[in-house]
């Protein structure tokens, strides 16, 4: 029996595993802020992708285009809970079952 | 055995098992601890593989500033469950399971698709040291990092512009004068 090894292949299936976790949450929850959450998952597992194919691949790509991802989540982690708190003092709830006036 | 191959197993227990405390858990405040569990996870994984700037920066960032933001913002909003009592899609959650499975089937067969069909080592093969990834940001990537300047400025004044929107709404309640 050969020795076993950890390859990029692991941690490609374990973030493909966390991505559809993220996805189901994304589409079961009705808080707003737990599907933010599952959103955050989902950037988090591409970002595992990415330092381990960059390490398979010998190159540093991999660790930059995470800075990059990490940079633009927390961006958009200030805009949406914002929102959110917005949405909040005006409705007083937080789930997006609610928000449905502009539904046609 | 070899010790990264346990380690391994730990913390992709550990990760999995956060991921999927927050999605099922009642509390939003449970939800955001699975999260960080998995958070801490992934920064394991990213020293594993000689990325040690960008755990680092996970741990601060993620681990750090955005999951207290979000306990910030959930301690504001208040602990609400009960809003996921009743469906108001019918079979909303058998349909996000099936579809859910069908992506990770469809992840994983076009992730091995790729994986067997290209192969090519090029590069430097680096590890992530501060040294090496300024390097890399500061030479080849320098544009795109001047261009997240943009963004974070515009994110920061979107914000303070949203809280000012809602104060408004609140203060003159309900009587438009625009």
């Amino acid at each position: 029996m050969s020795e076993l090894v950890v390859t990029a292949g692991w941690y490609m299936a374990l973030a493909a595993l966390l991505f559809s976790i993220g996805a189901i949450g994304l589409l079961t929850r009705r808080n707003a802020l737990v599907m933010f959450m599952s959103i955050e998952l989902m950037l988090n597992s591409v970002n595992l992708t990415f330092v381990a194919v960059g390490k398979e691949l010998r190159t540093l790509e991999g660790q930059i285009a995470t800075l990059f991802v990490i940079v633009v989540a927390a961006a958009e982690v200030t805009v949406g809970l914002a929102i959110i708190v917005a949405v909040f003092r005006r409705r007083e709830t937080a789930s997006v079952d609610e928000l449905s006036e502009m539904r046609g | 055995m070899d010790i990264r191959v346990i380690i391994f197993i730990v913390f992709a227990l550990a990760a999995v098992a956060g991921a999927i405390s927050m999605v099922l858990a009642r509390n939003p405040v449970h939800s955001a601890f699975g999260l960080l569990l998995t958070m801490f996870s992934i920064a394991v994984f990213y020293v594993m593989n000689g990325a040690h700037f960008v755990a680092a920066i996970q741990i601060m960032i993620y681990a750090g500033a955005v999951m207290t933001l979000f306990l910030f913002v959930i301690m504001f909003v208040g602990v609400d469950t009960s809003d996921e009592a009743e469906e108001h899609i019918p079979f909303q959650r058998p349909m996000a399971m099936i579809l859910g499975a069908g992506l990770l089937i469809l992840i994983v067969a076009s992730g091995i698709q790729a994986w067997v069909n290209s192969r090519a080592l090029t590069g430097r093969g680096s590890l992530g040291t501060i040294e090496n990834v300024s390097d890399e940001l500061f030479g080849t990537w320098l544009l795109p990092f001047e261009a997240t300047m943009f963004l974070l400025a515009i994110a920061a004044v979107g914000t303070i512009a949203l809280a000012q929107f809602a104060f408004t709404l609140r203060s003159t309640d309900g009587s438009d004068d625009e």
